[in-house]
């Protein structure tokens, strides 16, 4: 593009660009300001905010995560940590849980990839301390009383086969068939 | 007391007063200037320190002293030291030829509100004007870093296109009040000011001041986003603050010029004389954080384009008509 010479210059349109311009900055110097102040004013987050994380229990107050480190799998940080274990009839769980906070990105995948609905997003964002050692959460901290988002969900009323009750006693499950019944 | 230790006492008590209520309203100008520019991003800006945010330029201070003065290997000791205050001490320097107010009847002597009527105020201002560069020249260049030299190297390219016609601009103001003397030029423009006879002067004036005070839409030497921080990449701590303020002063120091070359200088009806020089000059400095509020940045080849094509001719065209017309007359 040849570059405009002084004569074609648009000096009349520039001007009044330049005008147009301040004119809208003039406005705006008295129009409300949108901040929101924070520590004073408090905005509630959208229901699924995506924030701390939880582990929650399944309505009949057991834990609902069984350690299958799908959720530590999933966590493109590498910030959820864990050691799978079994209790006497067969149900696993995790000996220890660890989400490292200062790490979590809060993307939400481990909520994603959780086949119990155990690990959840909750909408408190203010994880903030003065050590960062204190960001580390364990289990015991991660752990709430309640369901979450799911309550009526209990992982093991649909699977977790021969673990809470005998074969073909969960929900929308049918007796287990005999396959040497069938036998002509 | 006699009459020279008297003389010596006041000039002191003048340079005290400059200085204090200069750099006072250099830090308090960077506030307004993140306030102003708050507001017109509707946002509130720094509003915690002290009541709406008023002790923050205090709470830079601390902050800015008591950062790591870090100096990056391979720089320049001693330049990379000295360049911060070569750019802000021309620019507190200007001020002793401006006018602030009206001469006072003090202990029966006429005192003029100036530090230092000299007759040549004018080219005392062009010339420190043209020593501030040295600053950001040498401070980018003894930085050792690619950045800082870019933005040193732009300073210069910057200075000597806006230098030429900022001094013409003003060649105008001269011929009508027929002196360089600044007390004289506010003296002429008792009546009627210089910005009626001299619009064009007055706005190729403008446009150089706000080269001169790298602000938006001239602020190539720093343009972070391009060269990270300009010239002043490399500093840190109050040597970064002394740059800060220094172009704060210089602000305040050119809308100070400009009142007293355009604007009748403390003259006004009603207000006193010391507040005309102030609204004056802070009417400037808002236009000036107004004007980065709305303008991007000019390209480094639009500017010497602006500088050397289109303000040196328009103000020599300008010198010539003026001339011709005083002939007349």
């Amino acid at each position: 593009m040849p570059r405009p010479s002084v004569a074609t210059m648009p000096i009349i349109t520039d001007f009044k660009a330049i005008a147009t311009g301040l004119f809208v900055t003039w406005k705006h110097i008295f129009r409300r300001s949108v901040t929101v102040e924070y520590p004073e004013v408090k905005r509630t987050p959208a229901p699924r905010y995506r924030a701390r994380i939880v582990l929650t229990r399944d309505p009949d107050g057991g834990e609902r995560c069984v350690a299958c480190y799908l959720c530590s799998a999933a966590c493109p940080v590498d910030c959820i940590s864990m050691e799978a274990a079994e209790d006497g009839n067969g149900r696993r769980y995790a000996r220890w849980f660890r989400i490292n906070f200062s790490r979590c990105i809060f993307c939400g995948l481990c909520a994603e990839a959780c086949p119990t609905l155990a690990i959840q997003m909750t909408p408190d964002y203010e994880i903030c301390e003065r050590d960062i050692m204190e960001l580390v959460y364990e289990k015991e901290d991660l752990l709430i009383d309640g369901c979450g988002k799911d309550p009526a969900y209990n992982f093991y009323r649909h699977a977790g086969i021969g673990v809470a009750q005998p074969r073909g006693a969960g929900e929308r499950e049918e007796e287990p068939v005999d396959a040497r019944g069938l036998m002509p | 007391m006699s009459p020279i230790a008297l003389d010596i006492a006041i000039h002191l008590a003048k340079i005290a007063l400059i200085f204090f209520v200069v750099l006072t309203l250099a830090a308090y100008l960077v506030f307004a200037e993140r306030r102003i520019l708050a507001w017109i991003q509707d946002r509130k800006g720094p509003n915690r320190v002290g009541p709406f945010g008023l002790l923050q330029p205090l709470a830079d201070l601390i902050k800015l002293l008591t950062k790591e003065d870090f100096r990056p290997a391979g720089a320049d000791k001693w330049l990379f030291y000295l360049a911060p205050a070569m750019a802000a001490i021309p620019a507190i320097l200007t001020f002793a030829v401006i006018p602030f107010g009206a001469p006072l009847q003090l202990f029966g002597r006429e005192v003029p509100l100036q530090v230092a009527d000299l007759n040549v105020g004018l080219l005392f201002f062009l010339a420190l004007s043209s020593i501030a560069v040295y600053g950001v020249a040498l401070g980018g260049w003894a930085s050792n870093s690619k950045y800082a030299l870019l933005g040193s190297i732009r300073g210069l390219a910057q200075l000597i296109s806006y230098e030429l016609s900022m001094g013409l601009s003003l060649v105008p103001t001269v011929m009508l009040a027929g002196s360089l003397r600044l007390s004289d030029i506010v003296g002429a423009q008792e009546g009627i000011w210089f910005i009626v006879y001299q619009p064009l002067a007055f706005a190729i004036f403008l446009i150089s001041i706000a080269a001169e005070c790298k602000r938006i839409p001239f602020d190539i030497p720093e343009a972070e986003g391009e060269l990270v921080a300009g010239f002043h990449t490399e500093y840190s701590g109050m040597r970064f603050g002394l740059f800060f303020v220094g172009e704060y002063i210089n602000i305040i120091v050119l809308g100070g010029l400009a009142t007293t070359f355009f604007l009748g200088g403390w003259h006004g009806p009603w207000l006193p004389p010391f507040a005309w020089f102030s609204v004056k000059t802070l009417a400037f400095a808002f236009f000036f954080i107004w004007m980065r509020g709305t303008l991007p940045r000019l390209r480094y080849d639009q500017l010497m384009h602006l500088g050397w094509k289109v303000l040196t001719p328009l103000a020599l065209v300008n010198i010539l008509v003026t001339g011709w017309i005083l002939m007349l007359r």
